[in-house]
């Protein structure tokens, strides 16, 4: 089992491309795994605060993901809430990058 | 003393509601108004004929605004209010109770109605139409195990309730006058789709089936069609479309046209009053014709451009229209307006779902509807949104082609 606040290996770094976004879910949690143009890794609630639906599945542009379903959008280094319907914030996590490895504090 | 003069906003809908924060964002000092007929607070639509009337008993609307957030935003919120007049020559408003209501600007943001079934309809049926946040309850209350729905009107709304009631395990059937389903709104192919995704989960339909008149019969109501067939239900919900609300507008003497007539800038024919949502037409740059959409998307784009506009900014609305709806578990998207003489270029992606495109004559792309799982079609629905509002002009053999990806189209 995991615990809150432990580092859990995600994928291999060349696993998502760049402006493209990863679904990661560990139990009955789910995260999107962001990749951005440059190259760097981001992490935050995988679903909409809208409705329940899975913002992997979203257009990644800039520091924006949006939502697939009502295009809401979020700042995926933050988790906030940028454009309607979306007004409710999401939680970010931590990323690091380790030989190649992504991981993500959970 | 002169009372100040606020910026008033009728109708508190998806409009309505984002005009009023828009206001604020756009740093209007004075006081906001936001005046409506209901007595909740804003809520959305939509969820009306999808979740919320298959979720439990308790789950109410889902608000569009708090009412802290409305107290944070410093806008007057008068719930459960009709406004009965406009006087252009003094700027006021008159409410229902007498109060008279000073504007700077007026933003009419009434929305649509219902449109009736012109048959006739005795008054005891339990005949019901679906647009407020009570109308779901009523039917919600209905729903029960096999109990006999029927739904008049093969349009969005009825196949939203129809498969909403069967998932509670009601036994319904839809009565369509064309031929098909969703005939103005959809190519025939998704059509079938969607017709095929209702026939699995038991819902009957009947196509040219023109209704003639309701009875009651004993405790039920029986739907008879011109034909001479005849269906009982336990519930008949009337589809068939809604019309705008402009008599607000038209007493005013305002200029009406398929809808409170507003420049690209949303102003009415009175520059001191906006209109935005479903109840207003306006002259689309991309299309070149007046359109009125009624779509939840457009309702709010529209009241936060009108909002800038009634601050003088005069912004042009020229969004890419843009609709969805749920049927069952897969998704239709529709992005921008198509007609009989734009060329229809399918894109088939087998069982996982499909994307039409249509090009007008000289080859500009102008409308794209998908349909399937959201992750199958809503990346290339948006990609095409773009495309379309760049009036760009993909080559039709590549959208047909699944193997080529509609991101590389456009750039
Ligand atoms: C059941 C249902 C499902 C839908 N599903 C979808 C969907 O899946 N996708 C999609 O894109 N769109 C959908 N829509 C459409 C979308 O909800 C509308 O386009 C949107 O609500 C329009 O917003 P509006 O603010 O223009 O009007 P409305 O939401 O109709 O709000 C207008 C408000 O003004 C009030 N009003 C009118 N006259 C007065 C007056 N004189 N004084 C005071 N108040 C007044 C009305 O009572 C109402 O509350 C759906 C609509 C319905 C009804
Ligand atoms: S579900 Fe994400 S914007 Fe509506």
């Amino acid at each position: 089992m995991t615990k809150i606040g432990e580092w859990v290996e995600v994928c291999t770094s060349d696993a998502i491309a760049p402006e493209e976004a990863m679904r990661f879910s560990q139990g009955e949690r789910s995260f999107a795994i962001i990749r951005s143009l440059e190259g760097n890794f981001f992490a935050i609630d995988g679903h909409c605060s809208h409705e329940k639906v899975h913002l992997a599945d979203g257009i990644v542009d800039g520091n924006i993901i949006e939502c697939p379903k009502h295009f809401g959008t979020f700042d995926y280094r933050t988790g906030e809430a940028r454009a309607l319907p979306a007004c409710v914030d999401l939680r970010r996590y931590e990323i690091k990058v380790d030989s190649n490895v992504v991981f993500i504090k959970i | 003393m002169k009372q100040e003069r606020a910026m008033i906003i009728v109708g508190a809908g998806e409009a309505g509601t984002a005009a009023a924060v828009a206001l604020r964002q756009g740093g209007w000092p004075g006081r906001v108004i936001l005046i409506g007929s209901e007595a909740t607070l804003p809520y959305e639509r939509p969820p009306l004929s999808k979740g919320l009337l298959t979720e439990g008993e308790d789950s109410g609307p889902k608000f569009l605004i708090t009412a802290q957030r409305l107290r944070e935003l410093a806008i007057d919120y008068l719930a459960g209010v009709n406004v009965l007049s406009i006087d252009r020559a003094t700027n006021t408003v008159s409410l229902q109770g007498g109060e008279l209501l000073a504007y700077e600007r007026l933003l009419l943001a009434t929305g649509a109605r219902p449109r009736t079934l012109g048959v006739p309809v005795d008054p005891e049926c339990r005949m019901v139409t679906l647009r407020t946040y009570a109308d779901a309850v009523a039917i919600r209350q209905t729903l029960r195990p096999g109990c006999g729905v029927v739904v008049i009107g093969g349009g969005f709304i009825g196949l939203e309730v129809a498969a909403s009631a069967v998932s509670r395990g009601a036994s319904v059937t839809v009565l369509e006058a064309g031929p098909r389903l969703l005939m103005r709104a959809v190519p025939a192919s998704i059509a079938e789709r969607i017709k095929a995704k209702h026939l699995d989960a038991g819902v009957r339909i009947e196509l040219d089936a023109t209704v003639a008149g309701i009875e009651a019969v004993e405790e039920q109501s029986l739907v008879s069609l011109a034909d001479g067939r005849s269906f009982p239900a336990d519930l008949v919900l009337v589809g068939v479309g809604a019309v705008p609300n402009v008599e607000l507008a038209q007493a005013a003497g305002l200029a009406i046209e398929k809808g409170i007539a507003a420049s690209d800038t949303l102003a009415t024919s009175d520059p001191d009053i906006f209109t935005a949502g479903d109840c207003c037409s306006f002259p689309h740059r991309l299309y070149g014709e007046r359109v009125r959409l009624e779509v939840w998307r457009n309702a709010w784009q529209q009241g936060a451009i009108a909002a800038a506009n009634m601050l003088g900014l005069g912004s042009a609305y020229e969004s890419v229209p843009w609709f969805w709806s749920d049927q069952y578990d897969e998704t239709l998207q529709i992005a921008g307006i198509y007609s009989n003489s734009d060329a229809a270029v399918n894109r088939d992606l087998g069982d996982k779902g499909q994307i039409c495109f249509y090009l007008a004559p000289g080859g500009r792309l102008v409308a794209a509807c998908g349909f399937g799982s959201l992750a199958t079609i809503s990346k290339d629905i948006r990609i095409a949104e773009t495309m379309i509002g760049r009036r760009m002009r993909p080559d039709p053999d590549a959208l047909a082609n699944p193997a080529i990806a509609i991101k590389s189209l456009a750039s």
